[in-house]
């Protein structure tokens, strides 16, 4: 039996374990030459360094608003998405739409990407339509213009993920006794109402646990895309953490420093979770854990 | 049946209007580029909305398969699809069997995979370790780092547990050691649940395009998603490509159809598996939605 879990235990040790032994590096003056034993100790140097940054108060804004829109934004789409595949009558159409729905969540980021930029350049099809049916007479540079930046994350997010987080709340919908919209019907409440005093309430554990898990990660913002969306226009309001991490890391090679700044990053979401699901389970739901 | 009201109608038929909509969203982008990397140049400039190519060409295509780098990235994601995903299972199963039975240290080592859903030492520490086991260039770093996702552990542990024990005690009596009846009687019962997580598995390193960046400096190694990424969003298609063929130099087609082209040529290993995935996703993701 030991045999079996041998390799698995060897992975999670060698790949998730002893990076975090790694983590001492946070507090060195880390030389790939004088390897972790040789490389001098500074102490909480580099964290004094990350609190007195300028640049990292603007990584640190830029990743928190991104953030904040995905949740604002991002986090409902699937619910109202679910709230109206439930209420579809024909149950052919609804499987239809679902997996129509889906399949952009199996595209890499780079087919995500290059898609909304084929489509949204000074010639794409999107400058098209505005210049033929709208009249307008220059091209928007979606993809050039920094106050452009948020928004699109947020739907291309939206874009590759609503459909799949549907999944899960319709999970939650199917287990809904159906006697309980009979009998509110009966008692004469419309379809509004019914959505709003049955479905949604059932959805309401899934929701509480679905934010829980969303709030420990604020501070990661979906390295892929941002790292691909990142150009030198929106530069400025484009790189969070993650970014910021890789570039200084393994473009600079800064070791220590990036890595006392992915250490800040990784408690901090540690701290969320456990946190926040600490503060549900005092409300009187479930909780993740 | 009560008669449906007349704000009922109005409200199913926004409803199936919006849902409509939603779905033409999600498919025009693919059409669009179906028909405008399969259209000749000229056609191509000469109408602005372009809804299905009236000249039909392939000389974005041509184009791209005279390539060498991007014949040889598709080789190279096919490889690591393959065999990352064998390793996958192979890594996830024998640890989720073995854990899935009653073993000293069991609840040590489970929480032990839950910290690691919770924290990770992040990436440059994670990066220190694959150049210190000496992946770094070698397309095992695309491979070995993933080895387990542990969210997908959980769940085929979950379903391990919920087989027949008597099966597995029966054979037991009869002789049989534990990793005979893990490849014996185990393994031929969890068909469906292996192919779901195969082809998760399989998905998740044909779209994979960080760890590339971040791991191999060598071109020859990348995958396809690294050349995708040069060819679209940083419009250098020319170059990335390397088409020395002077024949196709003589009559380029136009960056445009390329990139199009080239987004779809990547995509369609995932349309074609799309419909087997569809079966089992649903399903995965129901049995992991339930609390163990």
């Amino acid at each position: 039996m030991y045999l079996l879990i041998l390799p698995g235990a060897l992975f999670f040790l060698i790949y998730r374990y002893v990076p975090m032994l790694g983590i001492v590096i946070a507090f060195q003056d880390y030389s790939p030459f004088l390897g972790f034993s040789g490389s001098e100790w500074v102490g909480l140097q580099h964290f004094r360094d990350i609190f007195s940054s300028a640049e990292i108060g603007r990584v640190l804004w830029n990743t928190l608003s991104l953030s904040m829109l995905q949740i604002l934004f991002a986090f409902p789409a699937p619910i109202i998405l679910a709230l109206l595949l439930n209420e579809m009558r024909s149950e052919l159409f609804k499987r239809f739409i679902q997996s129509i729905v889906y399949l952009p969540h199996f595209l890499s980021w780079v087919v995500v990407v290059g898609v909304f930029t084929i489509f949204l350049r000074g010639d794409g099809i999107v400058n098209d339509i505005l210049k033929q049916v709208f009249g307008m007479n220059q091209s928007i540079g979606f993809l050039t213009n920094p106050d452009f930046f948020r928004p699109l994350i947020v739907l291309q997010v939206i874009w590759k993920e609503i459909g799949w987080g549907t999944i899960i709340f319709l999970a939650a919908l199917a287990g809904v006794n159906p006697e309980i919209y009979e009998a509110a019907s009966v008692d004469g409440a419309n379809r509004w109402r019914r959505m709003w005093h049955i479905t949604l309430p059932a959805l309401r554990a899934t929701i509480v646990i679905m934010l829980i898990l969303r709030l420990g990660s604020v501070l990661d913002s979906g390295f892929e895309q941002i790292f691909l969306m990142l150009n030198s226009f929106n530069r400025d309001i484009g790189d969070v953490l993650d970014t910021y991490v890789y570039t200084k890391g393994v473009r600079q090679s800064d070791y220590s420093f990036a890595t006392a700044v992915g250490l800040f990053k990784g408690v901090v979401g540690l701290v969320l979770v456990l946190g926040s699901n600490y503060i549900a389970k005092r409300m009187g739901e479930e909780g993740v854990y | 049946m009560n008669i449906r009201s007349f704000q009922d109608r109005v409200f199913d038929w926004v409803n199936y209007a919006f849902m409509l909509l939603l779905a033409i969203v999600m498919i025009f982008p693919f059409f669009y580029l179906f028909s405008v990397s399969f259209t000749t140049y000229e056609e191509f400039l000469r109408s602005q909305l372009l809804l299905w190519p009236r000249k039909w060409s392939i000389v974005a295509y041509e184009y791209i398969f005279s390539s060498h780098s991007f014949i040889r990235s598709l080789r190279v994601t096919v490889y690591i699809t393959i065999l990352g995903t064998l390793v996958n299972l192979f890594f996830t199963t024998t640890m989720a069997y073995g854990l899935s039975r009653k073993i000293y240290g069991q609840r040590f080592i489970m929480l032990a995979i839950l910290f690691t859903m919770l924290f990770s030492a992040g990436m440059i520490p994670t990066y220190l370790v694959v150049k210190e086991t000496g992946l770094l260039d070698s397309i095992w770093s695309l491979i070995l780092p993933a080895a387990i996702a542990p969210f997908n552990l959980i769940i085929v542990r979950q379903f391990f547990m919920s087989l027949p024990q008597e099966l597995s005690e029966s054979a037991l009596i009869d002789g049989a050691s534990d990793l005979v009846i893990f490849r014996k009687i185990v393994l031929p019962l969890s068909k469906p649940i292996l192919a779901a997580f195969g082809l998760f598995y399989a998905v998740g390193h044909w779209n994979n395009y960080f760890a590339g960046i971040l791991y191999l400096n060598d071109q020859t190694k990348w995958p396809i998603q690294v050349i995708l990424r040069q060819i679209v969003v940083q419009s250098d298609a020319m170059n990335a490509l390397g088409v020395i063929n002077p024949e196709m130099l003589a009559n380029q087609p136009p960056p445009e159809t390329v990139q199009m082209a080239a987004i779809l040529i990547s995509t369609l290993p995932i349309l074609i598996v799309y419909p087997f995935l569809q079966k089992h996703f649903a399903k995965g993701v129901m049995i992991g939605s339930i609390k163990g």
